[in-house]
């Protein structure tokens, strides 16, 4: 067997190894390969940047299950220090109930960073609530009523930050951090409907989906995936996993690459020749 | 990290490994690990559910009805989520139609204006072009090219004439769009996967044996 017909015929199991030991060695030993900050990434900093200290809050709409970790949470962790350290009151929700222990502890994460901030005033986690379409409208018509208490069950009516928070008109912007389409919902709802911006964070499967929606300006920013998270730690100057996980996403990409150029070469060769082959045996054949 | 911290992660670690064991083949480790995802989220978002959305929304004002009556008014979507429950009777399963034909009535009432604004109007309008309103010369070709792509992938998709001459080549150029369009969601599946992997391997390197090594060592 020649390295062609070798190469098609791999086991997939060493590709699962190359792929492992990709990630595996830039975690180890980092490359610190530059990371260059988008459009869609910046638009999203500068929204944020352009919110006033101390002024309106914005909701956080943590929309994540376990499964997507990996990818959102460095992004909520980037988004939630750049307003906690502008001082921008942070109301964190979830539209999922497995959502609800990952926002609570996004929140509790970045709130222990920064000493100074204190709970019901700088932040508030009002937890998960059902019916996530309806629930986006009636914050729209009256935020207390549909949020009577945060997610630890005290009463919205003795938390400073909620104090005069009727509606969208009395908040600064939402933020979608999903894996889902529930930031369609929030384009619909909150911006369409009562509009009020929206920015997203999702995962790299659903960016391109997303694009659309940034090029038609319903969403201020947008960050894509764990790219999309390390160019926001690069814009906040706070490096996380986001960055530390770029070099192994970079290594494993020219591997693919490389692979995908293998297999395609591999498949070209040897159908020429099993081509070739062919026509020969047909002659023979004739022949004879 | 406490002895307890470092319990937790190696517990984590067995699960992970026990997962990526499936890729060499299926296996008792695999199969535990498994069940295990599947049992502990569907007991961890009922609880969830229970004390986020039907104690404090439901059961608990029903219980203060005696001195808020207007409370009681909750009983009847209560009523209408029991009703969800009959799909298991093959008797009065059709009872549950009362239900989900409200939540797809309100749903698609609630939904289809603004699903129409944010997906069809706002992208229509986002597609037409005046050149004079461009800020560059790059913005104008990038316009030009979003117009062009849109023509010709919606012609790709008109099947009421055979694509042939015109509208034949407009609609190839339609496919080319469209594979570019393929190509950009496989590169981001890709870096989504990829993600997942590294997220993985940073908890077993940084967390698992890190942690372990440094809290033997100190």
């Amino acid at each position: 067997m020649n390295f062609w017909r070798f190469l098609l015929k791999m086991d997939r199991r060493i590709i699962f190894v190359l792929v492992g030991l990709a990630v595996a060695t830039p975690l180890v030993v980092p490359l610190n390969l530059p990371v260059r900050v988008t459009e869609p990434v910046r638009r999203l900093y500068r929204a944020i940047n352009e919110i006033p200290s101390n002024s309106k809050p914005v909701i956080i709409s943590v929309d994540y299950d376990p499964s997507t970790v990996p990818e959102l949470r460095p992004m909520t962790l980037a988004v939630l220090r750049h307003c906690f350290r502008r001082k921008i009151p942070v109301i964190v929700i979830t539209m999922l109930p497995a959502g609800a222990g990952l926002a609570r502890d996004a929140m509790e994460t970045v709130a222990s960073e920064f000493p100074g901030s204190s709970y019901g005033k700088d932040f508030v986690y009002m937890g998960y609530k059902p019916g996530a379409s309806l629930v986006m409208v009636g914050i729209g018509q009256d935020f207390q009523g549909t949020y009577p208490a945060d997610g630890f069950g005290k009463p919205s009516a003795e938390l400073d930050i909620l104090k005069g928070l009727h509606n969208y008109d009395d908040i600064a912007m939402v933020l979608d951090f999903t894996g889902s389409s529930i930031y369609e919902s929030w384009i619909m709802f909150a911006y369409q409907k009562y509009g009020c911006k929206v920015g997203a964070g999702v995962t790299a499967v659903m960016a391109s989906d997303a694009y659309p929606y940034l090029n038609t300006g319903q969403l201020v920013g947008l960050l894509g995936g764990l790219s999309g998270a390390a160019e926001y730690e690069q814009l906040i100057n706070w490096p996380g996993n986001a960055t530390i996980g770029m070099d192994a996403q970079s290594v494993v990409h020219i591997l693919i690459i490389v692979l995908i150029l293998l297999g395609n070469i591999a498949y070209f060769v040897t159908r020429k020749k099993h081509g070739a082959a062919q026509v020969a045996g047909q002659g023979q054949k004739g022949s004879s | 990290m406490t002895g307890l911290e470092l319990f937790w992660t190696w517990v984590a670690a067995f699960l992970t490994l026990s997962i990526y064991s499936f890729l060499y083949k299926d296996n008792v480790f695999y199969k535990i690990a498994e069940h295990l995802v599947v049992g502990v989220s569907v007991g961890y978002i009922f609880t969830i559910n229970w004390f986020q959305g039907l104690h404090p929304y439901l059961f608990h004002p029903l219980a203060k009805s005696g001195q808020e009556p207007i409370n009681l008014l909750r009983l009847i979507p209560f009523f209408l989520g029991l009703l969800f429950l009959l799909r298991i009777s093959r008797k009065y399963n059709w009872l549950s139609r009362f239900t989900i034909a409200l939540v797809m009535g309100i749903s698609c009432g609630v939904s289809i204006p603004y699903t129409i604004e944010a997906r069809l109007i706002e992208q229509t309008k986002a597609s037409m072009i005046d050149f004079t309103q461009q800020p560059s010369i790059w913005a104008g070709i990038c316009s030009a090219i979003i117009l062009v792509g849109t023509i010709a992938t919606l012609v790709f998709f008109f099947f009421s004439k055979e694509h042939k001459g015109v509208l034949g080549g407009t609609a190839r150029v339609g496919i080319v769009f469209i594979m570019v369009g393929f190509g950009a969601s496989f590169g981001y599946t890709v870096m989504a996967r990829v993600s997942l992997l590294i997220g993985r391997l940073n908890f077993l390197i940084n967390d698992w044996a890190k942690g372990t090594y440094h809290f033997i060592f100190g």
